[in-house]
């Protein structure tokens, strides 16, 4: 008879499922996991190091590196920890843009993931479809900041700009022409919001088709189904946080529990997981988009009859207009010690909170007066989800272990920071 | 902001705790400081006591309090070195691996911060610990409390050297393999120490000192005049309206 030993593999940092740069030290008995050992910090770039040397509006920009598929979640929680601080607060139109914007990101966020899982445990047209959607959400992001990903559009005492009055559009080229371009420019005809008015109204039929693809898919609840179990005890003493906490049946979420920007005067549901396996917290996350669509459509509806100004007009935080600053002394003054030295910050902590897709992204900043900080933690939800890999995939076998990465929604821009 | 009154909170903590605990509050927020050799006892009961359930840990991370409310340029006064502002100071951006201040001494230099969140009272609490030793920080570890703080007390250790006595595996976990210093410490160099690159003569991947220059373009300035406070009053003043 051949003897059978334990053995050890290394499972990324180059494999396709570890979502980027994670390095997993599986221990091995045959198919089935004895230990896990995540191996993170390769994507570490020292975020919060960096946060120190630069004054505060510096390091917006670095936010949205952090986990760079929820990207103005993250500048979200930042810029409340600053404006905590120095107890300044935006103005009302500001707060319905970044609700809008953060449930914007949280649809961006859970197609990604729900593409990307499903590809991993082998379902590829997912990933299709929702890559299409994500592409459309990414032209609001570009539409209103200028770029598709990292944006920096969130700033203390507001936002950047106020929406666009009009959708830019495809020209003809040889690639788009004809009826092609026509249905290409269908929804962007009249002002962003009017674009986003045809998205949200077209959005809920677009995950029906991904729940048709996978929902009652016998393959997909196979490998979700009972894997992966979570019980509420334990996901309360593991630190966890937004649908994987709701997936295990605990009914927690800031923006209903702890309200920032408008979220109290949002109508929306938390949906919640009944088992705490990989199959409810998809359940979760699918019906999290629709609610996330609802939202989107009443901060539409607020903005289009509210307008007002985005930004405080208070000029030791935020810059003067073009033209009050070519006659304005006072605010040219302001505006060149806004750029070269920034604003001091009132001495004091602040502990700063978004549910952020992933869960509660959190930012604790600590500041001496300075124009810079003194101190700035990043409390990402990835990094304390993965830490309990270990406990959570022992005694599963290999396949499970892809699909727990899935589950966790795992971002390493923001696990390694 | 959130408005959940947080002053319960505190009575409770007094009544429980009493001395151990030195409880402030500001913006709405809970912190208390304490020694570390009542750590294990307070976490526990903070998380099983009727009273508090903080049965979620949120945080753990470190603080390195050198340098703190120091600036590198003169506000109060004028004077004719303005000019070396931008390429001259002590803050961390400042100086090579070589070059790094050794012997620091400032007590109470490290801490480790803890945040706890209680989803039954919707509350949370801010703990800080100060070490004792700066040469040897040590404070006791919470992993056997929450095992959620297992990672977070790793990286507190990796980035500050802070030692969780009692944690079942305190290895370094976000710098690399074999990595030498804590990179968070405020007398650690921003530019790091080490650069990696591809040697093809030796046809392997080698280590090398930094050859980048410290560069710091704006300097660290404290203003304690009353523009903050006129900035807020002002904004409140226009913004009632709206």
């Amino acid at each position: 008879m051949q003897e059978i030993r334990n053995y050890t593999m290394n499972f990324g940092p180059q494999h396709p499922a570890a979502h980027g740069v994670l390095r997993l030290v599986l221990e091995m008995d045959g198919e089935t996991v004895v230990r896990a050992d995540p191996h993170v910090g390769l994507l570490h770039r020292g975020t919060e190091k960096l946060a120190e040397s630069k004054p505060f509006n510096q390091s917006i920009g670095y936010m949205d590196r952090l986990d760079y598929v929820s990207m103005m979640c993250n500048e979200h929680a930042y810029v409340r920890a600053i404006e905590g601080l120095m107890g300044i607060e935006a103005p009302i139109r500001a707060q319905y843009i970044r609700t809008m914007f953060d449930e914007i990101t949280r649809i961006l966020n859970h197609l990604m993931w729900v593409g990307s899982n499903a590809l991993d445990l082998g379902a590829m047209a997912v990933f299709l479809y929702a890559f299409r959607e994500r592409e459309e959400l990414m032209d609001v992001y570009e539409a209103v900041s200028g770029a598709r990903m990292h944006a920096t559009y969130y700033r203390p005492g507001g936002v950047y700009r106020d929406l666009p009055d009009q959708m830019s559009k495809y020209r003809e080229s040889p690639w788009h022409k004809g009826t092609d371009l026509k249905r290409l420019n269908a929804w962007r005809e009249g002002s962003m919001l009017d674009y986003l008015t045809e998205f949200t109204n077209d959005f809920p039929a677009r995950v029906d088709e991904y729940e048709s693809l996978l929902t009652n898919n016998r393959i997909w609840k196979q490998r979700t189904v009972g894997i992966g179990v979570i019980p509420p005890e334990k996901a309360k003493a593991w630190g966890m946080t937004g649908a994987m906490l709701r997936g295990s049946g605990i009914e927690w979420d800031l923006r209903k529990k702890q309200p920032y920007a408008a979220y109290a005067a949002m109508d929306f549901d938390i949906p919640l997981g009944v088992n705490g396996d990989c199959y409810d917290r998809y359940l979760v996350r699918m019906e999290e988009m629709r609610q996330s669509n609802n939202i989107v459509k009443q901060c539409i509806a607020w903005l289009k009859a509210n307008p007002g100004p985005v930004m405080v007009q208070n000029y030791k935080v935020a810059p003067p207009s073009r033209e009050e600053m070519k006659s304005d002394m006072e605010a040219l003054i302001h505006h060149f010690k806004l750029f070269t030295e920034g604003y001091g910050v009132p001495a004091g902590e602040i502990y700063a909170a978004v549910e952020a897709p992933k869960g509660e992204f959190g930012c604790y900043l600590v500041s001496d007066g300075a124009n810079k900080p003194f101190r700035v933690h990043l409390r990402a939800p990835g990094f304390a989800h993965l830490s309990s890999m270990d406990a959570v995939v022992r005694g599963h076998m290999l396949a499970d272990v892809v699909a727990m990465i899935g589950t966790y929604d795992l971002v390493f821009g923001e696990v390694d920071r | 902001m959130s408005a959940i009154p947080q002053t319960s909170l505190v009575e409770r903590l007094a009544a429980r705790f009493g001395d151990m605990l030195s409880v402030t509050v500001a913006r709405n927020e809970v912190t208390a400081e304490l020694a570390a050799a009542d750590l294990t006892a307070v976490a526990t009961a903070l998380r099983d006591e009727a009273d508090f359930r903080f049965s979620v840990i949120i945080d753990v991370c470190g603080v390195d309090y050198l340098g703190y409310g120091q600036t590198e340029w003169e506000t109060d006064t004028s004077q004719g070195d303005s000019f070396s502002r931008g390429v001259e100071g002590q803050a961390m951006g400042r100086f090579t691996w070589a070059e790094r201040p050794r012997n620091v001494e400032q007590p109470r230099r490290f801490a480790a911060v803890i945040h706890l969140l209680s989803l039954e009272k919707n509350q949370r609490i801010r703990l800080r610990v100060f070490c004792e030793d700066d040469a040897f920080p040590v404070v006791p570890s919470i992993t056997p409390i929450w095992p959620g703080a297992d990672w977070f007390e790793r990286e507190t250790f990796d980035m500050y050297g802070i030692i969780f006595e009692g944690h079942p595996d305190l290895r370094r976990i976000l710098t690399d393999y074999g990595f030498v210093g804590h990179p968070f410490r405020k007398d650690f160099p921003l530019i790091g120490n080490v650069e990696v690159r591809y040697d093809p003569e030796q046809k392997r991947v080698i280590y090398e000192p930094v050859s980048i220059e410290p560069r710091v373009l704006v300097p660290r300035t404290i203003r304690n005049d009353a523009d903050l406070d006129q900035a807020r009053a002002e904004a409140a003043d226009r913004w009632r309206e709206n």
